[in-house]
């Protein structure tokens, strides 16, 4: 059961354990965090109420949460993988009719104190399920078809629940997270090479059968597909949010128009400016020097995860740290594009930076299972 | 399920780690050519097209409001207010603050009375607008109401008192035709600023904004507006004012005295009383329009404040039609009192010698036709003084027929008959003075010499409004080109008057029709000897017309025509006169029409002797109007006879 090469890191002391967090990831998550309660107390017109205090306060929980999850083995959440998967099904569809009918916001669930979105548990439930998978897969099973149904499965199954919410941004990080654990664990490239001629050819097939006999769908579903590449077209209505998120982001310009002197966050014109708007207002007071920053400071998070990634031989921990990460930077980017005005408005906040309870709780449980992933790595010898 | 139960092959896993890192490095590279594109997408957004974006930002925050200026005021040539602005006391309501509008209403309906189509509105006003935005309940209350309401402010959240400026005229009715009145903008008066060739000026879109609709309120609208004021201000995406950034506060226009003496001017409309009639008064040396009424009048005030549809309805229902300007755009047959011009157009035409008689059988000949003059029996031989004493026709059918249409179409406008005179009263009509071109336009068929022998009566086609009619009597007195002019001082300071120019006629020719017109009313003959003026220093000369708005049909002038007392009052003739006084200096000009009056010298000639009496009783008969110091050069016609 022991390699040459690795040991599984037994017996470890608390002490110890501390002293092999990574401490520089942690540090940048609180970087980010607290770029974050600068933005929300500017956001409130000066004032800790009612966003910024109570993210910090969050914030506090959810770095204990993190430190207690990154100190459990992670032998220990391998074994609970599969658990996680199935109790955020379980959720999932508990939500489906709790949710719509006890408290008419469908994406949510009413846990006592906490309110809880269980389609954010799921995204970190799919990767630990599809590590678990891999993990005990063996590799020259892993591009063969038949056994390449139960991940495709795990993927697809929360996907759809979740779409039903309905909820896309969140059913594509999902469906990408998946993606994301299968291709780190060797899915050969004949499927990824596949998957991009029919997702490319369906999609110019669909485009280009408009107006013509054959056509596909009908006209208005082009219509709303034309509103929603190209917002723009209707610059009231859909168009409205991005054409202001773009003039506080331009107005910014090199260093910005200075702490809480922003006047299209100021003055109403950026919407959800505390949750999935709050980098435009970040962008425009403080300008390309300060959303350089913040990209870089995500893309640093990144590079850690990558190097804890590479460094750990155990293959589950590996792939969990791969596809967490990966989800977390699909969530930035996603949010970034849109803002900016580079993809179609899809519901997804900034992480730990946009106002949010449960988002902000799930993010540092993931980034706790990275640290238990990293903590307890096998020795190399 | 136990593959997924079992536990993970290490030994696979050293093997497969390479692979997990290939992988790896793959995802990274993706996602760095992500970062790559989002922080291309920033620079391209703040660093390249900033400058753009800044502007949109700008553009975005910052609202331009336009502050109203306070209109100028209007005044006599005493200083007498004619059109000022008061304050308003109104009170506005705040939705946001009220919380409750309907409750705000009942409580503030304690207060003061709140009529119920008012509330309605204000109920369907709020619905319609933003929270923030001040809604405006009641307008022009009395200063008691309004201090109770600013007594009782602690009771009433979101209700704010306000005090603004309104239009108010002091004389209402006195002075409603001359004055005017103004009133909110609306479609019409856009239409006529772009119909008159200009833009709709940004100061039109102020809400409180009052525009001229008539008088001189509408003719002096560019004078009286003044400058509108900026103010800068930051408003938020719903429109919410956050500050102001900068004001400029605008400026009035220029405060104007006007020609008008109010006394004169009340005094007028007191002593037309019910008639339906108007009247002007100028003096003839600088043409200043000394009194200019129009019976009956009415109340502008009504209408800055919006008259009820009752009201309205009873002032056009009126047959008197107070609404109408009669002395602006009144067009009546001038009658006899055209004589002068005919007369004048002949003298210089040399067909006529001012003692040349012509034989008056009581009617004259042409081809089928009878002309008939007033009197049945005759006149006998008349010269041109006999002709305008004792008005016969019969001379001016003849006098008419030797100098044709032409040439007395030349002389009217030489007096002011027929043209546009270029005073600010708006609705100002140019009367009409036929020619044979004008009648082949306008009724495509050929000037008959019939026509003529009407035109020199003043009946036909000639028409002319009291302004015109005054103006050519004023011009006949002084022999001089008076123009008529209703603004005596700008800000305080008076316009200058030149000396208008000579008339251009024989002065010998005006001597003999003023000394006509002298007998007209002096002598024992004279068709206005009863409204003659006994005091020597202020005689008065002038003429009277009588003016049929019917056709007298043969049948009718057999039977005897039928007298004007017995005819419905709207068919009865229109009464005119037209004189100056002092006769032997002439000062002050005055026309008089009275609508369905009857004749000229029963309706008409008292009417202007007891105005000019009491010009002479105003003025104290010093033969000086008051306020002459610093007014340049007025025309002072050489004194004759």
């Amino acid at each position: 059961m022991s390699s040459l090469s690795a040991r599984p890191a037994v017996g470890l002391t608390l002490t110890k354990k501390i002293l092999r967090l990574n401490w520089a990831l942690i540090l940048l998550l609180a970087a980010i965090s607290c770029a974050g309660f600068l933005m929300l107390y500017s956001v409130a017109g000066g004032s800790m109420e009612p966003w910024a205090g109570r993210q910090i306060v969050r914030f506090g929980v959810g770095i204990v949460i993190m430190l207690i999850v990154a100190l459990i083995d992670i032998k220990i959440w391998r074994w609970f993988s599969p658990l996680a998967y199935l109790g955020a099904m379980a959720l999932l569809v508990a939500v489906e009719f709790v949710g719509t009918t006890g408290m008419g916001a469908q994406r949510w669930l009413n846990l006592g104190p906490i309110q809880l979105q269980p389609s954010e548990l799921m995204k970190i439930g799919v990767v630990m399920a599809l590590a678990r998978y891999y993990a005990v897969l063996e590799r020259d099973r892993v591009s063969h078809p038949l056994w390449m149904l139960p991940p495709l499965a795990m993927i697809i199954l929360p996907m759809l629940l979740v779409l039903k919410q309905p909820d896309l941004g969140t059913a594509l990080l999902i469906g990408m997270s998946g993606a994301v654990v299968m291709f780190l664990a060797g899915v050969s490239w004949w499927y990824w090479g596949t998957l991009i001629v029919v997702g490319v050819s369906s999609v110019w097939t669909v485009l280009e059968s408009r107006g013509t006999s054959w056509q596909i769908l009908n006209n208005y579903q082009y219509t709303r597909i034309d509103t929603f590449l190209d917002p723009e077209r209707d610059p009231l209505g859909a168009g409205y949010h991005i054409t202001q998120s773009k003039i506080a982001l331009g107005a910014g310009g090199i260093s910005g128009r200075g702490y809480m002197q922003g006047t299209q966050s100021r003055l109403d014109f950026l919407p959800e400016k505390h949750t999935d708007f709050i980098f435009t207002s970040l962008s425009e007071e403080f300008g390309f020097v300060g959303s350089l920053s913040l990209l870089a400071l995500y893309g640093l998070i990144l590079m850690f995860c990558f190097v804890s990634m590479a460094i750990n031989r155990d293959r589950f921990s590996a792939l969990l740290i791969g596809g967490l990460a990966a989800t977390f930077f699909f969530f930035w980017a996603v949010n970034m594009a849109m803002v900016m005005g580079l993809i179609p408005v899809v519901g997804v906040p900034l992480p730990l930076v946009s106002y949010g309870g449960s988002a902000m709780l799930v993010l540092l449980l993931s980034f706790g299972l990275i640290q238990s992933a990293h903590v307890h790595r096998p020795k190399v010898l | 399920m136990a593959w997924f139960w079992g536990k993970s092959k290490r030994s696979a896993d050293a093997d497969n780690h390479g692979l997990v890192t290939r992988r790896g490095v793959v995802l990274l590279g993706v996602q760095a050519v992500i970062v790559g594109a989002l922080g291309w997408r920033m620079r391209q957004l703040q660093v390249v097209e900033t400058e753009r974006f800044r502007t949109l930002a700008e553009e975005n925050r910052i609202n331009m409001r336009l502050i109203a200026p306070a209109r100028a005021q209007l005044f006599d040539r005493n200083g007498d207010p004619l059109a000022i602005n008061t304050r308003n006391y109104r009170v506005v309501m705040v939705r946001e603050q009220a919380g409750d509008a309907e409750e705000m209403l009942d409580r503030l309906n304690r207060l003061i009375d709140i009529p119920e189509h008012q509330r309605r509105r204000v109920l369907k006003e709020i619905k319609g607008k933003s929270a923030f935005v001040p809604i405006g309940v009641a307008e022009h209350l009395s200063w008691e109401d309004f201090a109770e309401i600013n007594a009782n402010a602690p009771a009433l959240p979101g209700i704010h008192p306000e005090v603004g400026l309104s239009r108010h005229y002091p004389n209402g009715p006195e002075t409603a035709h001359v004055v005017g009145y103004v009133g909110r903008v609306t479609q019409r008066d856009l239409d006529r600023i772009t119909s008159a060739g200009r833009e709709p000026e940004p100061i039109l879109q102020i809400p409180e904004f009052q525009i001229g609709k008539t008088g001189a309120e509408r003719a002096l609208e560019y004078d009286l507006r003044g400058h509108a004021g900026n103010r800068r201000i930051e408003v938020n995406s719903v429109g919410r004012v956050i500050r102001e950034l900068d004001r400029t506060e605008g400026a009035g226009g220029e405060d104007l005295h006007l020609t008008l003496d109010l006394e004169i001017q009340k005094y007028c409309h007191e002593r037309l009383g019910d008639e339906s009639a108007a009247v002007v008064l100028m003096d003839v040396r600088n043409g200043d329009l000394l009194a200019m009424a129009s019976n009956p009048t009415y109340d502008p005030n009504p209408f800055v404040l919006g008259i009820s549809s009752a009201a309205y309805k009873a002032l056009l229902d009126d047959d008197h039609r107070p609404l109408h300007n009669k002395w602006a755009s009144g067009m009546y047959p001038p009658g006899s009192t055209f004589k002068m011009v005919v007369a004048l157009a002949a003298l210089e035409d040399g067909v006529i010698g001012p003692s040349e008689t012509v034989y008056c059988p009581g009617h004259l000949q042409l081809g089928k036709r009878k002309f008939h003059c007033w009197r049945r029996g005759g006149h006998g031989w008349v010269d041109l003084r006999e002709s305008i004493e004792q008005s016969c026709d019969v001379y001016y059918y003849e006098v008419a027929r030797r100098v044709g249409i032409e040439k007395i179409a030349e002389m009217s406008r030489r007096l002011g008959l027929g043209v546009d005179l270029d005073i600010p009263v708006a609705a100002l009509r140019s009367g009409l003075i036929p020619t044979k071109d004008w009648k082949r336009r306008r009724h495509e068929t050929d000037w008959l010499v019939g026509d003529t022998l009407n035109s020199g009566i003043g009946q036909g086609y000639v028409l002319a409004t009291p302004i015109q009619l005054a103006v050519m009597t004023a011009r006949l007195a002084s022999g001089r080109m008076v123009e008529p002019r209703l603004i005596r001082a700008r800000a305080g300071t008076p316009v200058l008057v030149e000396t208008p120019p000579e008339l251009g006629v024989n002065p010998r020719h005006l001597e003999r029709l003023r000394r006509a017109m002298f007998d007209v009313v002096n002598s024992a003959r004279g068709t206005a000897r009863s409204s003659r003026i006994k005091e020597d220093d202020f005689r008065m000369a002038g003429k009277t017309g009588t003016s049929q708005v019917r056709n007298i049909s043969k049948a009718e002038r057999a039977r005897g025509v039928i007298r004007n007392e017995d005819l419905p009052w709207h068919r009865r003739d229109h009464a005119l006169f037209v004189g100056y006084a002092p006769a032997d200096s002439p000062r002050y000009a005055v026309s008089v029409v009275v609508e369905h009056g009857g004749g000229g010298s029963k309706a008409a000639a008292p009417i202007a002797r007891d105005i000019l009496m009491k010009v002479r009783e105003h003025y104290g008969g010093t033969r000086q109007t008051p306020l002459e110091q610093g007014q340049g050069q007025p025309g002072s016609p050489a004194s004759r006879t």
